[in-house]
């Protein structure tokens, strides 16, 4: 049973692979749910460039897009290099900048996800509430969140998985430097390129279909808890 | 209290130009389908903005076009009981009923929530979701949660609409003790001429986006404005009395109108002294010159014809004066032709059915 055990550096991938594909889910939600709203609610000038824009990672290769943030976040690109001398942030060649590549690629899906639940509530009872005295903003925190949250649910598991997958634009971005931006995708693909490698490979491998399905479970039972309580109507 | 309301607004084709005022009490918004009720409701409620005109409670000014004034709905402490329930399902039925209670500022809570609970009959419902109520149960949940917002002004729009006759008879009864009771004024909104001659004080006839007459409730559905041949068919006289007796053997009410006539009605749970209203079908009420004998129907009112109005299909409305009350018959022309009937005739007014209100 010898070949099951990880070893350090392997441990050190998965860690920074979950902890990429956190930061990237929890940093991108907020704006997920913004950009959400503004295309199912929203009418506005350039709603269809933001629509195009938002789900580019999509049909881009990850490579394209791993080259623009490349680009725009490097140190001495137009974004990087304005976040590395007001605010001291460095992405390129980052874990953090690893997580920028996970959120921009699992951005389309999890947008697409809350947009979809958006359109399905029933704005009459947002209007039931409106004349029971909640201002707009209470309508949100109190009848449009809850309403959509299996989907907001459902959009940061996509999220997150596309985060845990996510291999192109991240090694184009932040290239593969291990334990700072080697996940768990990045160790597989080196193990494979080495003699000899093929047992560290399978065993990353069987550890990236674990935590595959224990989110997906995960997500079904959350699922099924709050559409009990929301969908019933 | 006082409510003004004066308005222009477009939507599409259609255009909407009312005014009316109200002094408390229940005022029905009266008319067929796509007559403007429901607009001119939900300009009342700040759901809409009308394109010209205001909105005046007690002095507060919420919309006034010329000035560019408009209160959003959630600052103007409306209640507002929809068609469909729309309770929010993910809350249980005590958190849909508390709902507009987070919003209220402390000291504006007028309602006493166990009074509201206990007047609709909700106290078992509590604890459930709203889908697992029945269509009723949902409809009074959510006249208890506008009611529990503790507003300024209700406003119900067809509360009863979806429902099917015996849940439309099963809420109407919380309808009038709310009306009794909460002394909320009401703006309601009907197609049902039963509905609005049982709760209404006030009718605001609707036709076409315009208001057609304003006036006391039997003044109203007993006029000869009713909007449509269906209504004019649901036509009749609403007429106020008290009960003087009751004949506990036959099951009858013997009804003294304000007028001076006397009213027999079967079935009536009500008891001596009681002032009530009476509904009387004009299609029901058949009209004789000389009085009839041997015939089932056990009220024959004598008058006198004071209008004759032909009616449309072939129809007359008939306005017969029974003392100080007026009676309304609709019968052919044909009839009226053959009997003669012109105005300051002496008739005999017999009527088939009576409804208490």
């Amino acid at each position: 049973m010898d070949w099951l055990a990880l070893s350090a550096e392997e441990w050190t991938a998965i860690r920074l692979s979950l902890r990429v594909s956190a930061v990237a889910v929890v940093v991108s939600l907020p704006l997920g749910i913004l950009v959400a709203l503004a295309l199912a609610r929203g009418r506005f000038w350039g709603k269809s460039l933001l629509n195009g824009i938002v789900h580019l990672p999509l049909i881009l290769p990850p490579v394209v897009t791993g080259f623009i943030l490349l680009v725009l976040f490097g140190r001495r690109g137009p974004v990087g290099s304005v976040l590395d001398e007001w605010f001291g942030i460095v992405l390129s060649f980052r874990w953090t900048g690893a997580a920028l590549a996970c959120g921009v690629m699992g951005f389309p899906l999890m947008v697409r996800s809350i947009r979809l639940s958006i359109e399905a509530v029933d704005r009459k009872l947002e209007e039931a509430a409106g004349t029971l005295g909640a201002s707009p903003l209470w309508i949100f925190l109190t009848i449009t969140l809850p309403l959509i949250l299996p989907g907001v649910i459902a959009g940061m598991i996509l999220s997150f998985a596309k985060a845990m997958g996510e291999f192109g634009a991240t090694i184009t971005f932040v290239s593969n430097i291990p334990g700072e931006t080697q996940t768990l995708s990045a160790a597989i693909y080196t193990f494979t390129q080495v003699p000899g490698g093929d047992a560290g490979a399978l065993r990353l491998t069987v550890v990236a279909i674990a935590i595959s399905m224990v989110a997906l479970l995960a997500s079904e039972i959350v699922a099924q808890r709050l559409g009990r309580k929301v969908h019933l109507e | 209290m006082s409510l003004v309301v004066d308005i222009r607004h477009k939507l599409g084709t259609f255009t909407l130009d009312a005014a009316f005022t109200s002094e408390g009490g229940v005022t029905a918004l009266f008319g067929r389908s796509g007559s403007g009720k429901t607009s001119l409701v939900r300009i009342i409620a700040g759901l809409a903005r009308p394109v010209e005109g205001r909105v005046v409670l007690d002095g507060d000014v919420l919309v006034d076009t010329a000035r560019g004034r408009f209160v959003p709905p959630h600052r103007r402490r409306f209640g507002y009981v929809f068609q469909e329930a729309r309770l929010f399902p993910h809350l249980t039925v005590r958190q849909n009923l508390h709902y507009g209670r987070w919003f209220l500022p402390k000291g504006a809570r007028t309602e006493n929530a166990d009074r509201v609970i206990d007047l609709l009959g909700i106290a078992d419902l509590l604890d459930r979701q709203p889908a697992n109520l029945s269509g009723g149960e949902k409809q009074r949940v959510a006249i208890g949660r506008a009611l529990l917002s503790s507003p300024r002004l209700l406003l119900m729009d067809e509360p009863l609409a979806a429902l099917d006759e015996e849940r439309k008879g099963e809420i109407l009864p919380y309808l009038q003790r709310l009306r009794d009771e909460a002394g909320v004024p009401i703006v309601y909104v009907s197609h049902s001429v039963a509905e609005v001659a049982r709760l209404a004080d006030r009718v605001v006839l609707m036709a076409d986006g315009r208001v057609e007459a304003v006036g006391p409730a039997s003044d109203v559905l007993g006029g000869p404005r009713l909007a449509s041949a269906a209504d004019r068919r649901e036509a009749g006289s609403v007429l106020a009395g008290h009960v003087e007796a009751r004949d506990a053997e036959h099951g009858l009410a013997a009804i003294r109108l304000a007028g001076g006539a006397a009213i027999l009605v079967p079935g009536a749970a009500v008891s001596p002294g009681e002032a009530v209203r009476l509904r009387i079908p004009a299609r029901d009420v058949m009209v004789a010159t000389v009085r009839p004998e041997g015939l089932s129907a056990l009220n024959i009112l004598d008058g006198v014809i004071d209008a004759i109005e032909p009616d449309g299909e072939g129809m007359a409305s008939l306005s017969i004066a029974c003392g100080g009350d007026h009676v309304r018959a609709r019968i052919t022309a044909l009839s009226v032709e053959r009997l003669g009937l012109v105005t300051g005739k002496p008739v005999h007014a017999v009527i088939k059915t009576v409804a208490l209100e």
